[in-house]
C-alpha cells in the first residue's frame, strides 16, 4: 500500500482553501450568466452583473469573493493508503496556513457560547468516509454564516410524504428571503435519520451544478422545486426577481418505517468548493 | 444619486426606497460583537468610541487588508442580527445603516420615528465593494479583529435605499411584483 505524505495533505488543503475563496467554479458562473438573460427584474439583472464582476476581480486580484471566508468544511474520502500521522492535524495546518497567508478572515470561535475567536480559522469540520479506492479525495468547502444560519431540518411524518417535503423546502427558502445571498443552491437531504439527513443535504451541495439526480423521484423533485422556488419572487439578493435559486439538489437515503427526515442546507451564490485527489 | 456624509435632514428626506445611492465620505463599521459593546457602554453612561450623530454604520467584518491595500474584501453581513441594538443608536442620532436582508417588523417604525434610513449593499460582492473604500482606520475594540470598529473613507460606495424614512419597503414591494 502507498504511504500518504503529510506535507502533501497540508499543501493541498491550503491550496484548496485559497482557490475556493478566490475563484468561483466556471460552471457556477455560467449558470449565473444564463440566469441573467432570463431575469425579469432590472435591479436583479444589475445584481447578477455585479456578482459576475466581483468574481472577476476576486479571481484576478486573488482577493476573497466574500468577506465571510467561512467555517471550513472538509469531506475526506479515504481509500487504501497508509497514514502514519494525524490527518486531522494536517488538514487544520493547511487551513491555518491558507487563512494566514491568503489574508482570509478568521470566522471560527473556540466555544459557541463564550464567542472567543480561535485566531486561525481552525478547526475545520471534517466528514470522513472510507472508500474502496487507492487514493484519497479531499473536498474543501468554506461555508459562510448567512446561508448556513437559514438552513433547517424537520422530522416529517411519513404521511406528509412528497408534498410535505416540497412544502418544507419552499417554506425554508421563503423564510430565508435575501438573508442567504440569493441566487442560492438548495441542498435537500431526505431520509436516513436526524443527522444523516443533514449530511445528505450538505453533500448534495457538493454535486456538479449542472447534474441531476439518478433517482427518478429525486430528479422530479429537483425540477419542480427549482421552478416553484423561482416563482416565489425573492430574486437576486432578495431584491425581487425571477432568479432565486440556480439549482436544487436532492440526495436521499433509506430510512425507518416511522420516519421522514428532511434537511435543507442553503448555499449562497458564493458557492465555494474545490476537490483534489491524492 | 450621490450623497455625502454626514447625512443632512434634506438628504434623508430625498431618499426613497429603491434609489441606488452612491455614498462618499466617512462611514463606520460595526457588527454583532461591537454592537453589544456599544450598547453596554450606552447603558453604563460611558462615551462611545465613534460619533453616532448623523453617521452611517456599515454592518461588515472585512477580511484582513493585504500590505498595499486599504482594506480586504468587505461586503455586508445580515442586518437582522443587529436589530436588538438599533434603537439605542437611533436615539443618539444614527442616520443610516448598511447591511443585507430584510429586518424585523418593528424596524421600519423605528426608522420612521427617529428619521433614519436602511441601505443594502449587494451581499457576497465583497471584492467589488472594496474598490470604493479609499482608507480604513482602526478606531476601537482591536481585540474583536474583523469585528472591530473601523472608520472607512468611501467614494461612491453603491447601496440601495431599502427602508426610507416614510416607511416604504423596497424588499416587500419588489418581491410582490415578481411573485407568481
Ligand atoms: S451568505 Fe455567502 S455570499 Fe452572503 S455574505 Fe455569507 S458567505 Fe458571503
Amino acid at each position: 500500500m502507498r504511504k500518504l505524505e503529510k506535507m502533501k495533505v497540508i499543501e493541498s488543503v491550503k491550496r484548496l482553501c485559497l482557490d475556493a475563496n478566490f475563484t468561483l467554479n466556471g460552471n457556477i458562473l455560467k449558470k449565473i450568466s444564463s440566469f441573467k438573460h432570463t431575469e425579469e427584474s432590472p435591479i436583479g439583472k444589475k445584481i447578477l452583473s455585479q456578482i459576475e464582476e466581483n468574481s472577476s476581480i476576486a479571481n484576478t486580484e486573488k482577493k476573497p469573493l466574500c468577506q465571510d471566508t467561512g467555517l471550513v468544511v472538509v469531506f475526506l474520502e479515504m481509500g487504501k493508503v497508509i497514514v502514519d500521522f494525524d490527518i486531522y492535524d494536517a488538514i487544520n495546518e493547511g487551513v491555518r496556513r491558507a487563512y494566514k497567508e491568503g489574508y482570509l478572515r478568521n470566522s471560527t470561535l473556540k466555544h459557541p457560547l463564550n464567542r472567543e475567536n480561535t485566531g486561525d480559522n481552525t478547526p475545520a469540520v471534517v466528514h470522513t468516509k472510507l472508500i474502496n479506492a487507492d487514493h484519497i479525495k479531499i473536498t474543501v468547502a468554506p461555508k459562510g454564516g448567512g446561508s448556513e444560519n437559514m438552513s433547517r431540518l424537520k422530522m416529517l411524518t411519513p404521511a406528509e410524504g412528497y408534498q410535505g417535503v416540497k412544502d418544507f423546502v419552499l417554506e425554508t427558502v421563503t423564510i430565508a428571503e435575501g438573508k442567504t445571498c440569493p441566487p442560492i443552491i438548495v441542498g435537500v437531504g431526505i431520509g436516513g435519520n436526524f443527522e444523516k439527513s443533514a449530511i445528505l443535504a450538505k453533500e448534495a451541495l457538493m454535486r456538479d451544478i449542472d447534474d441531476s439526480s439518478n433517482d427518478e423521484i429525486a430528479k422530479k423533485l429537483e425540477k419542480e422545486l427549482l421552478t416553484e422556488i423561482n416563482n416565489i419572487g425573492i430574486g437576486p439578493m432578495g431584491f425581487g426577481g425571477s432568479t432565486t435559486a440556480l439549482a436544487v439538489k436532492v440526495n436521499t437515503y433509506p430510512c425507518h418505517i416511522a420516519a421522514l427526515p428532511v434537511a435543507v442546507n442553503l448555499q449562497c451564490h458564493s458557492a465555494r468548493h474545490k476537490s483534489v485527489i491524492l | 444619486m450621490k450623497i455625502l456624509t454626514p447625512l443632512t435632514q434634506d438628504q434623508l428626506k430625498s431618499l426613497k426606497a429603491g434609489d441606488l445611492v452612491y455614498i462618499t465620505g466617512t462611514i463606520y463599521t460595526a457588527r454583532d460583537a461591537a454592537h453589544k459593546k456599544m450598547v453596554d457602554m450606552i447603558n453604563n453612561n460611558q462615551p462611545l468610541p465613534i460619533p453616532i450623530k448623523d453617521s452611517i454604520i456599515y454592518y461588515v467584518g472585512p477580511t484582513p487588508a493585504k500590505p498595499n491595500e486599504p482594506i480586504g474584501s468587505c461586503g455586508p453581513t445580515t442586518s437582522y442580527r443587529m436589530d436588538p441594538f438599533l434603537e439605542p443608536l437611533l436615539k443618539l442620532g444614527l442616520r443610516g445603516s448598511i447591511g443585507k436582508g430584510a429586518r424585523s417588523e418593528n424596524i421600519k417604525e423605528l426608522l420612521n420615528k427617529y428619521n433614519s434610513v436602511y441601505f443594502q449593499a449587494i451581499g457576497g460582492t465583497a471584492a467589488y465593494l472594496s474598490k470604493f473604500v479609499k482608507s480604513s482606520k482602526l478606531i476601537a475594540f482591536p481585540e474583536l479583529q474583523s469585528e472591530a470598529i473601523r472608520e472607512l473613507t468611501v467614494e461612491d460606495f453603491p447601496v440601495f435605499v431599502t427602508y426610507d424614512i416614510y416607511g416604504n419597503d423596497l424588499i416587500k414591494d419588489e418581491i410582490n411584483k415578481y411573485k407568481k
